[in-house]
């Protein structure tokens, strides 16, 4: 609303997000542009002011187009850049670029395929990263930026060791004619883009990035993101009203999933779960990951013990380190797909989906029922019987006559479960912001809520082995496991679990917020991150003002974290001495006679920390940052241009070909992103690469997509008769020029193959897609929506049975965006290869 | 002419002043005698769309026990009443009778579901996991490096559900040793 300019990138907003697309269309209202940048021409684009459509797999050129032309045409925002960013900071001297090495940084170690990352450090010491790669071994420098200490910086930009110098020359490259020839963007489309956007950034005003799983789901994902940080950063455009970089999420509460936390590799508040190699003590474990350094992250050892004392209560005691041994320990990547790889090779046997569809929803499903075929047992929870639960009966490997039902050795239990209209709970949306739904009507028959099933499975499981006195069965028995029950299904009380989330003091008291916290065990709280969710003993989440009756922020809807703010980082909407930087983008501002922050929003450190602030010797965590430095998760509380730590595949982004791409990297020697996570096996196998022998059998680049009137993998949209009606058949997506040279009808089928699944769709041809000159040769794309499966009112082929297991190293996501495939006329020949 | 032609909208519509149909004729002597199913509710319970994560406010309208409508909530500061065409739907999702209302149990290599009662299903549940994560505990490495953990047992799933049943599931994982809990953020 408050953007001067938006750019959607990785995403249809208008399509997947359209009551949050009503925002881009007031920022319009108010004079503010939008500029569409995707392979696609879809209803964002008919609303963009410029569409620009690029190959799927090159944003990183793009973006980094977009830097080159800022840092050379000094369109940065230098006040802001000098002051809240690392490109005053000086890197060590051995650190060598990919202009260097083509394609690689320094610390590239090719018999473990990874990088150790001793030459990416500051000058000086080294740092932590705030969040991100915890399974990696931390920096092994000379020594760590803790709290206090100052890397060497240039505010003079000049030093050749120092982050600007290096991000200038790293994108000294990606130029508009590189744009031309990777992205297939003319370069005086791209131009506008980039004056467009520089127009609309610095003192006076903001743009902000949007964008959704188009930027994730490749086997560099995490660096697209970085690439939109560091033009952020560059421009000035983070933490205040009308910038940012916001993410759009596709399920109602991935956010809060991922917060608290059902992933392997984080406790709730994105703790780091411990490794084998890790310390068994608490200190020697804490310290090494972020506990002894500046910003937030200095506090970890608060907020583990108060999560330990939440687990565990009164048997987590200072004598038994708070029961951190209870701690189960990792050993690598444990993330979903190596689950799936386990299940087909045997060592996964048991098997809980709760409200998910992997048979449909991830890459490689074929492999995903073999892996579901191969289980002792399977737990599905969901509403409806979806493909993930059914796989033994109808998947289209038993339809195909490939396998007899009798032959799947699979026992399966699907569970109903009750809907969100069923039950009292907490959903995190996409913006951090915590909401509650209230159970409007019991759950009828044997659908129970999560809650119900985690709490109920727990105590029948506590109760069979209270007997047997077994080590190993001590952090399930001292669990603290005690809620009120409510109603004739014995239902827990969710706020009492939310109570403990947010938590309580050695008293019982609920705590205000997250500054509350001690490493004493005096506090407990189960998500440091949610801590004063239940403030004042109050459901914070519950929260609903109507807007009309408080500011624009809104800050009495719901409650968001941490500590209810709404624009993280907003320090830096006001300038290193606390006034804002513009009226126009006037937000949190210090009042000298006051002593205080004031504006509409919660400051991101203590309300009367003064600009001129300076740390006093000794100062710890957050206390360690002067007062102007906004970023406060950061060791040293500023915008990493450069990321020393945290990255697996290096600390600035760099134009990586897709695993399967028609065209050679026109960068580097490297193709692909040297550290993703490749599975080589027979039963995944990978197409050649441009140029190799038999790449010429898949010629075309197609990407995934969602629609409006479906919901991810279908579960809860293809059972529904009103949507699917709305979008009764699987489709593919195809231009004009390809139909013709692939005889495609309009209305009539294509079939897609890959070497992975041959799947077959009704054809759609478009003007919406338009084949690329890229590299001299003409790229065509073959867009298709994901939502189908043997099951619903409404059947279609999956179109993520197409795609390889090939990821992200970061953070394990596959490459679903960009692949190549081959399109033919007609029906596929009814058999699902083998 | 009769009465009840008179009475006819599209009659009024093209006589009236009302020719696009939006104002009072739309209405017949039928349609007037309704009511509003967000008027007859008993109560109104405050909830968030289901769906995406834009999260959108929605009021779910009960009567005698039913969900018998969900409207986008106006005071949000989100969604301001607005509701996608998913959204919208999500009386359907709740009311379908396609719905999953009873335990279902498919035996190792059977051919059709068969039902039990919940309470075994969860007996049965318990067991399995109890004998899976004895079967494949890790109590130390190779290095005699504590481990404590089953990779016997993995879980995936939970951006469809709330934050207080993530948090109990993963307490419940960690309990057991179980690490492989995963959700959707990886799709």
């Amino acid at each position: 609303m408050n953007s001067d300019c938006v750019v959607v990138m990785g995403s249809n907003m208008a399509e997947c997000h359209p009551v949050a697309f009503q925002w881009v269309v007031e920022s319009q209202r108010r004079g503010g542009k939008l500029v569409h940048v995707d392979p696609r021409f879809t209803r964002t684009s008919a609303l963009a002011d410029l569409h620009i459509p690029l190959r799927a797999g090159s944003d990183i050129a793009f973006l980094g187009g977009l830097i080159h032309y800022v840092l050379e045409n000094h369109r940065y925002f230098r006040d802001y850049m000098v002051n809240y960013t690392n490109a005053a900071t000086i890197i060590d001297e051995h650190f060598l670029d990919t202009e260097d090495l083509d394609g690689f940084f320094s610390g590239w170690n090719p018999d473990q395929g990874m990088y150790e990352n001793r030459t990416w450090q500051y000058r000086g010491g080294s740092v932590w990263a705030a969040a991100g790669q915890r399974t990696a071994p931390p920096p092994q420098g000379e020594g760590v930026v803790v709290a206090g200490e100052v890397p060497f910086e240039d505010p003079s930009l000049e030093d050749p060791h120092c982050v600007f110098q290096l991000l200038r020359r790293h994108f000294s490259r990606y130029t508009e004619e590189m744009v031309e020839r990777a992205c297939g963007v003319p370069a005086a489309q791209f131009r506008r883009v980039a004056e467009l956007i520089c127009d609309s950034s610095g003192q006076e005003r903001t743009t902000c990035f949007v964008y959704a799983v188009g930027w994730t789901q490749h086997t560099v994902g995490v660096q697209y993101i970085r690439t939109a940080a560091i033009l952020q950063l560059l421009l000035g455009n983070m933490g205040r009203p009308g910038g940012g970089i916001l993410a759009l999420r596709g399920h109602a509460n991935i956010q809060g999933a991922t917060d608290i936390a059902t992933l392997f590799d984080v406790l709730p508040g994105y703790l780091p779960m411990p490794m084998a190699q890790d310390a068994t003590d608490l200190d020697g474990f804490c310290r090494p990951h972020g506990g002894a350094a500046g910003g937030y992250w200095g506090n970890l050892k608060a907020y583990l013990v108060s999560l330990l004392k939440a687990y565990w209560g009164d048997a987590a005691t200072a004598d038994n380190q708070f029961a951190f041994n209870y701690l189960p320990r990792l050993t690598g990547d444990h993330s979903t797909y190596q689950s799936t790889l386990g299940m087909v090779d045997g060592t996964v046997n048991g098997f809980f989906v709760l409200g998910e569809n992997p048979a449909v929803g991830s890459a490689h499903g074929t492999l995903h029922r073999r892996g579901l075929r191969n289980l002792d047992w399977l737990v599905v929870r969901d509403l409806y019987e979806i493909e993930t639960a059914s796989f033994w009966r109808d998947s289209p490997e038993v339809a195909a006559g490939e396998v007899r039902s009798e032959e799947i050795g699979t026992e399966v239990f699907l569970l109903p479960a009750a809907a969100h209209t069923e039950k009292d709970g907490s959903f995190t949306n996409t913006q951090r912001l915590l909401q509650w739904h209230e159970r409007a009507v019991d759950p009828a028959g044997d659908r129970r809520s999560e809650l119900w099933f985690a709490y109920w499975l727990g105590r029948r499981i506590r109760e069979k082995l209270e007997g047997r006195q077994l080590e190993r069965d001590r952090p399930l028995l001292d669990l603290t496991w005690d809620y009120p029950l409510e109603g004739e299904q014995q239902e827990p009380r969710a706020e009492a679990v939310l109570r403990e989330i947010s938590g309580v003091a050695a008293d019982g008291s609920p705590l205000p917020g997250l500054g509350a916290l001690r490493d004493d065990g005096s506090t407990s709280s189960g998500t440091w991150i949610y801590c004063g969710a239940f403030a004042g003993g109050q459901n914070q989440t519950a929260r609903r003002r109507p807007h009309w009756e408080q500011s624009w922020v809104a800050p009495e809807w719901g409650w968001a974290w941490p500590m209810n703010r709404r624009v993280l980082y907003n320090r830096a909407s006001a300038d290193p001495s606390g006034q804002p930087w513009s009226e126009r983008k006037r937000y949190l501002a210090w009042d000298p006679e006051l002593g205080r922050w004031t504006g509409p929003d919660v400051p991101d450190f203590p309300v009367d920390r003064a600009p001129t602030y300076q740390p006093p010797p000794g100062a710890s965590a957050e206390n360690s940052l002067p007062g102007d430095r906004p970023f406060v998760m950061q060791a040293d509380g500023r915008g990493w241009l450069f990321a020393p730590s945290g990255l697996l595949d290096g600390p600035l982004p760099t134009h990586y070909e897709p695993q399967e791409s028609p065209t050679h990297n026109p960068l580097y020697e490297q193709e692909a992103n040297p550290a993703r996570q490749l599975f080589r096996r027979p039963d995944n196998p990978y197409h050649p690469t441009a140029g190799d022998e038999g790449a010429d059998r898949f010629p075309f680049v197609m990407t995934t997509y969602r629609l409006t009137e479906h919901h991810t993998a279908g579960g809860m949209s293809r059972f529904l008769a009103r949507l699917s009606q709305l979008q009764p058949e699987m489709f593919c997506e195809v231009s004009p020029e390809l139909a013709e040279l692939r005889q495609l009808r309009h209305g009539g089928w294509a079939t897609i193959v890959t070497a992975r699944a041959s799947i077959e769709a009704r054809v759609l041809v478009t003007a919406r897609l338009t084949p690329l000159r890229v590299q001299g040769q003409q790229v065509h794309q073959v867009g298709l929506p994901y939502h189908w499966g043997s099951r619903g009112l409404v059947r279609g082929d999956s179109a993520n049975d197409l795609f390889p297991l090939v990821l992200d190293p970061n953070v394990h996501i596959q490459e679903v965006k960009a692949a190549t495939c081959d399109v033919r006329p007609g029906r596929r020949a009814d058999q699902v290869p083998s | 002419m009769p009465f009840e032609a008179r009475r006819w909208p599209v009659w009024r519509q093209i006589t009236g002043r009302d020719l696009l149909g939006l104002g009072g004729t739309s209405t017949s002597t039928l349609t007037e005698g309704r009511t509003a199913r967000t008027a007859s509710a008993d109560r109104v319970a405050t909830s968030i769309c289901p769906y995406c994560a834009v999260g959108c406010g929605q009021l779910v309208y009960v009567r005698q026990g039913e969900v018998t409508q969900i409207e986008g909530d106006p005071a949000s500061p989100l969604s301001r009443g607005r509701l996608c065409p998913k959204g919208a739907a999500s009386r359907e999702l709740v009311n379908s009778p396609l719905r999953e209302l009873k335990v279902k149990y498919r035996r190792p290599h059977g051919t059709s579901w068969e039902e039990i009662s919940l309470d075994s299903a969860m007996d049965m549940i318990a067991d399995r996991v109890i004998a899976t994560r004895d079967a494949t505990f890790e109590e130390v490495d190779q290095l005699g490096r504590p481990l404590r953990r089953t990779m016997g047992i993995a879980s995936l799933g939970g951006a469809t559900i709330d934050n207080e049943e993530n948090y109990l599931w993963r307490k419940l994982m960690v309990g057991l040793g179980v690490v492989q809990v995963e959700n959707q953020a990886r799709i």
